[in-house]
């Protein structure tokens, strides 16, 4: 349990860091919640993926791409933006507004699946779930995370999980993905000793 | 980002850019169910004019309502400013209400450069005297993108009365700063000497519409304010239309490609003939529309954050 402090201070110091998820994980992963999709949709019918950017945007067309794998079905894939919904806007400068796109058929009457890397405090699903509501009326609503590390906030669970990580409030969980990093990989930052 | 918008020349590429891509997701609210946005809930918004306008008073307001901000609508007409109340003192009380932002359209140029000093929110020009309009500017800038693609390296010509317009003046800023290339054509008497230099160096100046319109990417009619047709600027009304109106075989010397604009309200038969006010090629009424998503943009990057 000795923690040095130290290794939260000074970015020019080597801080803690831990691979969570190595690349053939990440995809192991991957697969496996777009199984679990198929299993608990009876084969994604109606079903509609929605990414949150940044990373559940690219998270969303892998397992969209997986699931027509697995089982030759074509799962229409969108983008939510949830700037405009945050609870914390007043609280940093103003953020940049990116793009939602919702797959040509809409989302009115279908299972949504919102995409996201990591699931933590539930604030973000929380104006995703407030954004859905000003742009369709979903049948359904479900969360699919790559990682869910506590700590929520607000009663918000995911439906589907890739890895859960115990974390404490010091540490930060960054996902990385070769859309949007080079590179797929989940580590853990400036934890306990290892 | 900018605290306030009170010229055409205060946004850089970057803002300028980010307010114009802003813009283009907002205005896909217009298209939905529920066209609103929490973004500036709490917020107020007090539109404070002290001359007569529909068209932008009310662009702003549904903006600010679109984002869920308070609108106070404030009209010099039927306030304490008929009973004497200064600039300042108005300034003052909306303060002391709390107004994130001013929006403001003064008949003297620079009203809003004054009251930025005066208020701690943001103020946002929205027309004064003969100075500057941004925010038409802004999207008249938004629909030459949307509507061609790109913005730099367009030729786009400015065409009427330049030396009334607060339009031309914030369109010239802007469109130089987003690297497009303007040339002001007009009656020598309506083009004050060495305006180009003045604005943005590069400008050019023309007093042959004709010669200008085969290589133009946009054709921007401006107003010929009727209160003008009789100071002596021009022979006669018809004479102007006849050299500088902008008619049917005219616009067919334009590239296939080329867009007319107009910022409105439009005088039929006067800068611009209704063959070419209704045709494909005018982006009249797109341009209100337009004014909206771009006011919306504004709004959200001016108070949408923390700082103020």
């Amino acid at each position: 349990m000795a923690c040095p402090p130290a290794a939260q201070s000074p970015a020019s110091r080597q801080p803690s860091v831990k691979v969570i998820l190595t690349t053939a994980d990440v995809q192991r992963v991957v697969d496996r919640i777009a199984h679990q999709i198929l299993e608990k949709t009876q084969g994604a019918a109606g079903t509609v993926l929605l990414g949150i950017p940044t990373r559940g945007t690219p998270l969303a067309r892998r397992l969209a791409a997986r699931i027509s794998t697995f089982e030759d079905v074509a799962v229409p894939v969108g983008v939510l933006d949830i700037t405009l919904y945050r609870d914390d806007l007043r609280r940093h400068a103003t953020r940049a507004v990116g793009p939602t796109q919702l797959p040509p058929g809409g989302i009115d009457g279908k299972r949504v699946v919102l995409v996201d890397d990591v699931l933590f405090s539930g604030r973000t699903v929380r104006a995703a779930l407030d954004a859905l509501g000003d742009v369709g009326r979903p049948a359904s609503v479900q969360l699919a995370v790559l990682v869910d590390r506590g700590h929520r906030q607000l009663p918000i669970r995911a439906d589907y999980v890739g890895k859960n990580i115990p974390t404490s409030l010091a540490e930060s969980v960054k996902v990385t993905l070769v859309e949007t990093d080079g590179v797929d990989e989940v580590r853990l930052f400036g934890g306990a000793a290892l | 980002m900018i605290r306030h918008l009170l010229s055409g020349a205060d946004p850089d590429l970057a803002t300028a850019t980010q307010i114009l891509d802003t813009a283009a997701e907002m205005a896909t609210v217009a298209g939905r169910e529920v066209k609103k946005l929490p973004a500036l809930r709490g917020r107020t918004v007090v539109n404070l004019f002290y001359e007569d306008s529909t068209r932008t008073r009310i662009s702003f307001e549904a903006a600010a309502k679109r984002l869920s901000a308070d609108v106070i609508n404030f009209s010099a007409k039927g306030s304490s400013v008929t009973k004497g109340e200064s600039l300042k003192d108005t300034a003052l009380t909306l303060q002391a209400m709390g107004a994130d932002a001013v929006v403001v359209r003064h008949p003297a140029s620079g009203a809003p450069h004054r009251l930025a000093d005066w208020v701690d929110g943001s103020v946002v020009n929205a027309g004064d005297g003969t100075h500057e309009h941004p925010t038409q500017a802004l999207l008249d800038a938004y629909t030459m993108r949307s509507r061609l693609g790109r913005l730099a390296g367009l030729h786009v010509a400015i065409v009427g009365d330049v030396l009334h317009s607060r339009v031309a003046r914030s369109n010239v800023l802007l469109l130089s700063t987003l690297g497009a290339k303007v040339t002001l054509v007009g009656p020598p008497t309506l083009i004050p000497v060495d305006i180009a230099a003045a604005l943005a160096p590069g400008t050019l100046v023309s007093y042959d519409l004709d010669a200008v319109l085969p290589n133009a990417d946009v054709v921007m009619m401006l107003r010929v304010q009727r209160e003008r047709m009789n100071d002596s600027y021009f022979p006669s009304a018809r004479e102007y239309a006849r050299r500088y109106g902008l008619d049917g075989p005219r616009m067919r010397r334009l590239p296939d490609h080329a867009i007319v604009m107009h910022p409105g309200p439009m005088n039929r038969g006067m800068e611009i003939t209704p063959e070419v006010a209704d045709s494909p090629r005018s982006t009249i009424v797109e341009q209100v529309a337009n004014g909206v998503s771009v006011r919306m943009a504004v709004l959200y990057l001016l108070l949408g954050g923390n700082n103020l």
